[in-house]
């Protein structure tokens, strides 16, 4: 069944502050839209479940990239063309201008977004685990004001996140503290391009004598929605890279994950593709670490 | 659809502007209605393919402010304002642009259904890009699918039309090349 364009109400307010307003007078009515491709996706299979759109694709105050000497800020409507072509990003954070390539081709990447990628909540969400190891933080807005919240506890559960009814994701904010720190993201799919997550893995972790100093694990396709591996980073936190740490943190990581058997793969395999790539990381910082 | 009728449900839907191929077009659709439908039927511009509807293939692909988008997931009402080129726009007074002599004698079309957004994504490319790397054609091309498997002559064609071409490089910001899963 095709979707029907007529069966669809669709508005531009034009600005920023018009959004909001609308968003505020008739909470959870409207849908934001930006880039579409999402939305239009189940709008042309005839299940898309929003009788009223407003849009977001062409406000300027969305669709910047802002860069002060503590932190790079994203607006939500920054695509991940626009992500791979910022000097800043490639250089300061580069597993998020890597996620931003696997976003399916250039048509979808320049104008697939970065806050949709979040509010749609894919557990499978490509940029999710690089922001989670960047220790990104989500700013919101609505008329009542704006407010913070980490993005490791945005997502409250499947496609579910802790937005009010009338707020709109306004930028993500990732703090400029992780030149030193040895970076890994790693995304295992079905082919090379295209292609959804089976799983995937982010991490960053600061070594100061051979002894993790502080470590932020960030996955997609393990649980409900991306999530920050906490009790995996507590059980590697404060130790040095030893026969004995790998397999303990790979225990860690099983008992933390809760992967599921679906179209694109089974939990099976996903927790053992897991703890390989926690291996892997946790490998290529040994190296990283004996080399002279 | 009669003249009366049709003029009854213009009225309905508010007018959206923009221009195709350097053509000031106005429209009255419904604001949800798809880009591509749009100028398809309302525009009779029928050179842009649909399809999988989804933003997989890039049958669809048009440049739409110049950045390539499938047209398939644009409301229309997002084009607003904005300048469009199809594939109809490729070719000038008659003249075939050199994309288009390149696949032509380059064997790059063969049943012609993904042709169109082909050398949009082409054109898109070397707009920004005059004188591509193979990966950064391939790379250009990504969201482009061929089912009669035509991929290598499509890729030579590209090529060939970016040596005839005698645009001078343009400086652009370097981007990584894709970083795929190991």
């Amino acid at each position: 069944m095709r979707g029907n364009a007529e069966m669809h109400e669709l508005v531009a307010p034009g600005s920023l502050g018009a959004v909001l307003d609308l968003l505020a007078a008739e909470p959870g009515q409207w849908t934001p839209i930006a880039g579409g491709t999402e939305l239009m996706v189940a709008f042309s299979a005839g299940r898309l479940n929003a009788a009223k759109l407003v849009n977001l694709w062409g406000i300027p105050d969305l669709r910047t990239i802002d860069v002060t000497p503590q932190s790079v800020g994203l607006g939500a409507a920054a695509t991940f063309l626009d992500l791979r072509k910022h000097a800043a990003i490639n250089t300061e954070f580069p597993l998020l201008a890597r996620a931003a390539s696997w976003i399916g081709s250039v048509a979808n990447q320049s104008r697939a977004t970065l806050g949709g990628n979040l509010v749609n909540g894919s557990p499978a969400a490509d940029s999710s685990p690089a922001l989670l190891a960047y220790d990104a933080e989500i700013e919101t807005i609505s008329v009542r004001g704006r407010r913070k919240v980490p993005y490791s506890e945005f997502h409250t559960g499947y496609k579910r996140n802790v937005l009010a009814s009338d707020e709109l994701l306004y930028a993500i904010h990732l703090p400029r503290r992780f030149a030193s720190h040895r970076q890994y993201l790693r995304k295992v799919g079905t082919r090379r391009a295209m292609a959804i997550a089976k799983v995937a893995l982010g991490a960053t972790a600061l070594l100061e004598q051979g002894v993790i100093r502080e470590i932020r694990l960030g996955a997609a396709s393990l649980a409900p929605y991306p999530t920050r591996l906490k009790q995996t980073e507590a059980a590697l936190l404060g130790q040095a890279l030893t026969r004995e740490t790998v397999p303990a943190a790979r225990r860690a990581l099983l008992a933390e994950v809760q992967p599921i058997d679906d179209i694109r793969s089974t939990a099976e395999y996903r927790r053992r593709v897991a703890v390989n790539l926690l291996e892997e990381f946790l490998l290529e910082l040994r190296r990283e670490e004996l080399r002279p | 659809m009669n003249a009366n009728r049709k003029a009854r449900t213009d009225a309905l839907w508010p007018a959206i502007h923009f221009t195709v191929n350097g053509e000031g077009r106005t429209v009255n659709v419904p604001p949800m209605k798809r880009l591509l439908d749009v100028l398809r039927e309302d525009l009779h511009l029928t050179g842009t393919k649909e399809g999988c509807g989804e933003g997989e293939c890039g049958s669809c692909s048009v440049r739409m402010n110049d950045e390539l988008v499938n047209s398939c997931l644009v409301p229309v009402l997002q084009a607003e304002g904005s300048d469009i080129q199809t594939v109809e726009g490729l070719a000038l007074d008659g003249e075939l642009n050199p994309l288009q002599e390149a696949f032509l004698h380059n064997g790059g079309a063969q049943c012609g259904i993904c042709t169109p957004g082909m050398l949009m994504a082409a054109a898109q490319l070397l707009a920004h890009s005059p004188h591509p790397s193979e990966a950064e054609i391939r790379e250009g091309l990504a969201g482009n699918l061929c089912r009669c498997t035509g991929f290598i002559r499509i890729f030579e064609s590209v090529a060939a039309a970016a040596g005839a071409s005698e645009s001078e490089p343009t400086k652009e910001p370097v981007m990584e090349q894709t970083h795929h899963a190991r």
